[in-house]
């Protein structure tokens, strides 16, 4: 009973690719998308893989819950804690984009127009947040793809001047610990400090490979997310008007920018990894 | 897949509580191996080789969450699943083969720097093959 089970199984599979239907049992724009995913996935494989490289070959890095610890409103010394909201908009983002697919599923067109706005909200929200990172670290930070004025201390010491925000005359601090370069007037105004064995040092600029790839890896997620944001209206208004009802298959161009965005905090979910966390 | 509105709801909500919840493990992760949350904790060295593991662990199940459930690759047929699946295989090659460049670069980066300034033995050079001939100097 259970070998001639098998049998048709077997048979059944053979005919799949025999001709006349999808093996795959997916259409040609879906799977497609998939494959245009895939790549996607190994461009931001090597940025980021990139991003490890250079990191490994420099003897010190800016700690990311030194660089990210500033919030909105004035809020600081806050560690990764923007960051995260950023990443809770995403991920909610993706739980409307399911919604809509189910409701394109049940073919209620107007949930498909309401999670599909959703999710060109919560796409929007986190340009916004993006945006302010990006201003607080190039207009408030002047970090640049060339300068990077997040350092690193490699001894011990004690500041001999203040900086007139955080830092005091007389201050001590640890091998490790980070510091930030300000910009007065124009001009760097490093601070100058002793090192344990007595030697006065100025403060030195961080790894300068840090901003390029920070500003090139979010840049490229953002313009993903942008992209995404574009294309989730331009379908939002063709279901609106009534255009995959005559297409009759189940709303399927809804599923396709689906998988796209899911890609999208996908992508998020290593760029938060290897960026904000470790 | 067709299922009732109130199945679809309670999906995404258990869906967005589970990647919520790990992600605000893997903050509280990365702050207690950078001594925020118990200070003094970040002088353990090798604590931070645990909280790093175990981030990346939780990053990979967000993505196979992603993949699996909101992407439906779960429901996929098993041949066309593979195809996708399989060749990221290749990024375990990149990721070990370059993080180790990076740190043979990082291990000389002292010889990259001080190049011209290297010492060279004059004799040994000489030894090691013929000796150079001078340019220009039949010209006059």
């Amino acid at each position: 009973m259970s070998e001639e089970l098998l049998q048709t199984t077997e048979e059944k599979e053979q005919e799949n690719w025999s001709g006349g239907e999808s093996p795959f049992k997916t259409s040609y724009g879906k799977l497609m998308m998939w494959y245009f995913l895939l790549s996607d996935a190994f461009t931001f494989a090597g940025l980021l893989i990139a991003y490890g490289a250079l990191r490994f070959s420099n003897p010190t890095w800016p700690v990311p819950d030194f660089v990210f610890s500033t919030a909105p409103f004035g809020v600081t010394g806050a560690p990764l804690i923007f960051v995260t909201i950023m990443s809770f908009v995403l991920i909610i983002s993706s739980g409307t984009m399911v919604r809509a697919v189910q409701e394109g599923a049940r073919e209620n067109k107007n949930g498909v127009v309401f999670w599909l706005l959703m999710t060109v909200f919560g796409g929007l929200a986190f340009l916004g947040c993006q945006a302010w990172e990006w201003n607080n670290l190039i207009a408030e930070e002047h970090m640049t793809i060339f300068t990077n004025p997040f350092g690193t201390h490699t001894e011990d010491g004690v500041y001999l001047e203040g900086d007139g925000h955080y830092i005091q005359e007389g201050d001590e601090f640890k091998a490790g610990e980070s510091y930030l370069i300000h910009k007065h007037h124009g001009d760097w105004d490093p601070l100058s400090f002793k090192t344990e064995s007595g030697i006065v040092k100025q403060q030195e600029f961080g790894p300068k490979a840090f901003g390029a790839l920070f500003f090139f890896i979010t840049g490229f997620h953002g313009f993903h997310v942008f992209s995404g944001v574009v294309f989730l209206f331009i379908i939002m208004l063709n279901v609106a008007s009534g255009l995959y009802v005559e297409r009759k298959n189940g709303y399927e161009m809804v599923e396709k920018v689906g998988l796209y965005w899911h890609f999208v905090d996908l992508v998020w979910v290593f760029v938060f990894l290897v960026f904000y966390l470790l | 897949m067709e299922m009732s509105r109130a199945e679809g709801i309670s999906k995404v909500k258990k869906g967005l509580l589970l990647l919520g919840a790990v992600t605000v493990a893997e903050v509280l992760i990365s702050l207690l191996g950078k001594g925020y949350l118990i200070p003094g904790l970040e002088e353990y060295s090798i604590l931070f080789a645990f909280t790093g593991l175990a981030m990346i662990l939780l990053s990979l199940y967000k993505a196979y969450f992603i993949v699996y459930e909101f992407m439906h690759l779960r429901y996929e047929v098993k041949g066309m699943a593979l195809t996708i699946l399989l060749p990221t295989m290749l990024l375990i090659w990149g990721l070990i083969a370059f993080l180790w460049e990076g740190n043979t670069w990082g291990d000389r980066r002292e010889e990259v720097k001080y190049e011209i300034s290297e010492e060279v033995d004059q004799q040994l050079k000489e030894s090691e093959g013929e000796p150079v001939k001078e340019l220009n100097t039949d010209e006059h």
